[in-house]
Order: structure tokens, then C-alpha cells, then sequence
């Protein structure tokens, strides 16, 4: 699974920062522009689920990397719990976002 | 037939001078990925403002993009990503089998396209500020 969102992420987030930093330009941004980009199907979803995979990919690399460090036993059930209770509040919290900067809803 | 030799752990860093290229690039990946999962929190707490309304959300944004350090933060944060996103290649092609006898190469070209790729983005980045 870490290497599906990699292959997904690779594309995404290199499309994000072209399109946020390089055709918009970030001091640009206003909640108006913010809102008709979200307010496209295809660009909200792509971006619920660039929010989804980055979050799986990146606490699951910290996981990844803390267990390969060594950590076992009950402290590895422990960051395991709290990585992903972590990456669902990070999912709730950019669903929200998400939601309040679309007119789709 | 290979044969297999102790390089030692790349965790001991205090023998930084002896890691070869593989190391480099698995600290480098490291490095980035906690770095870029850290951003991702506080991208997101950043935006949240939009759940406050328009004014404080336009307000953030282009209030934080009017400071030089902001600015600065994201040329470090495109070197991070760019970087990552191509060691990530690397290990894809590395993971399905090809380049294996190229490791070493691919890596410094790796480094050799972020470092380009930052420095044709530095005038786009410091737009308004300087030039």
C-alpha cells in the first residue's frame, strides 16, 4: 500500500505545487480562487484524495521508520494507536476543510 | 557470486564519512518524509482557517506569504518534496528490478535535477519580494 499511494502521490503532488506555486502564485490565493477550484468535481475529489493517501503514506512511513528503528512490544502497539488515530483526525479535520471551501455541498 | 560485507549501521552517524551513496539516499528519504509529514499537519491547520470564513482565510494566506521567511520555508519545502519525489521513483524502479547496477548514479541525479529544479524556482518563489 505504500507504494500504490507513492505511484498516486508522485503525480498529485508534483500537479499541487506546479499549480498552486507556478501557474497560481501562492500570495495570490484568495478564498474566492480557493473556492472555484474547489467547486470542480474532478479537482475536489483529486484533492480529498491526495488528503487521504498523503496521510496514509506519510504516518505509515513514520511508523514504518519507527519499527525499523526497533521499537516492539507494547510501545509499538501504542505508536501504532496513536499514528493512526493521528492520520483519522488529519482526514476529518481536511474533510472539513474541504467541505467549507466547495460549493458542491 | 556477490558477496555480502558489514557497512555498519547507518544510524551511527558519527562515521558519516564512510556511508556510501545507498545510505545517503536512505537518509535523505528519511529526513524528507518526516519533514514533509510534519508540513502536512500544519498545511492543514493552516487551512482551517477556511472553515472561519472568507476574510481570515485570504487574510492568513496572503498574510504569511507577505513575510521572506515564508518564502524562503517553501523553497526548502519544494527541495524536500522534489527530492523525495525522486529518490521515490528511484526506489519504485529499484523495487520492480531495473537500475539495480545504476543505484549510485541515479541517486546523485537524483540530487544533481532537485538542485536544478530549485534553483530555476527560486525567481517564481521570491516573486514581489526581490525581483
Amino acid at each position: 500500500m505504500q507504494r500504490v499511494t507513492a505511484v498516486f502521490l508522485i503525480g498529485v503532488l508534483a500537479f499541487h505545487f506546479v499549480l498552486l506555486h507556478f501557474v497560481n502564485h501562492a500570495d495570490q490565493i484568495t478564498f474566492m480562487g480557493t473556492q472555484a477550484r474547489m467547486s470542480q468535481v474532478g479537482y475536489f475529489a483529486t484533492m480529498w484524495l491526495f488528503l487521504v493517501t498523503a496521510t496514509f503514506h506519510g504516518v505509515n512511513g513514520v511508523y514504518n521508520a519507527l519499527v525499523n528503528m526497533g521499537i516492539q512490544g507494547t510501545r509499538k502497539k501504542v505508536v501504532g494507536g496513536v499514528l493512526a488515530l493521528a492520520g483519522l483526525l488529519l482526514v476529518a479535520q481536511g474533510t472539513r476543510v474541504a467541505i467549507a471551501m466547495t460549493n458542491l455541498f | 557470486m556477490s558477496q555480502a560485507y558489514d557497512r555498519g549501521t547507518v544510524e551511527d552517524f558519527g562515521r558519516w564519512r564512510e556511508f556510501s551513496a545507498g545510505m545517503w539516499a536512505w537518509i535523505f528519504h528519511k529526513f524528507t518524509g518526516w519533514v514533509l509529514v510534519g508540513y502536512l499537519f500544519t498545511h492543514i491547520a493552516v487551512l482551517s482557517t477556511a472553515t472561519g470564513g472568507a476574510e481570515l482565510y485570504t487574510g492568513t494566506l496572503q498574510g504569511l506569504e507577505a513575510l521572506l521567511v515564508v518564502r524562503f520555508l517553501e523553497i526548502g519545502l519544494l527541495a524536500v518534496a522534489v527530492f523525495h519525489i525522486l529518490n521515490g521513483i528511484r526506489l519504485l524502479f529499484v523495487d520492480l528490478g531495473f537500475g539495480l547496477d545504476q543505484q549510485d548514479r541515479s541517486f546523485y541525479a537524483s540530487l544533481v535535477l532537485t538542485g536544478a529544479i530549485v534553483v530555476a524556482s527560486v525567481p517564481t518563489f521570491l516573486g514581489g519580494k526581490f525581483l
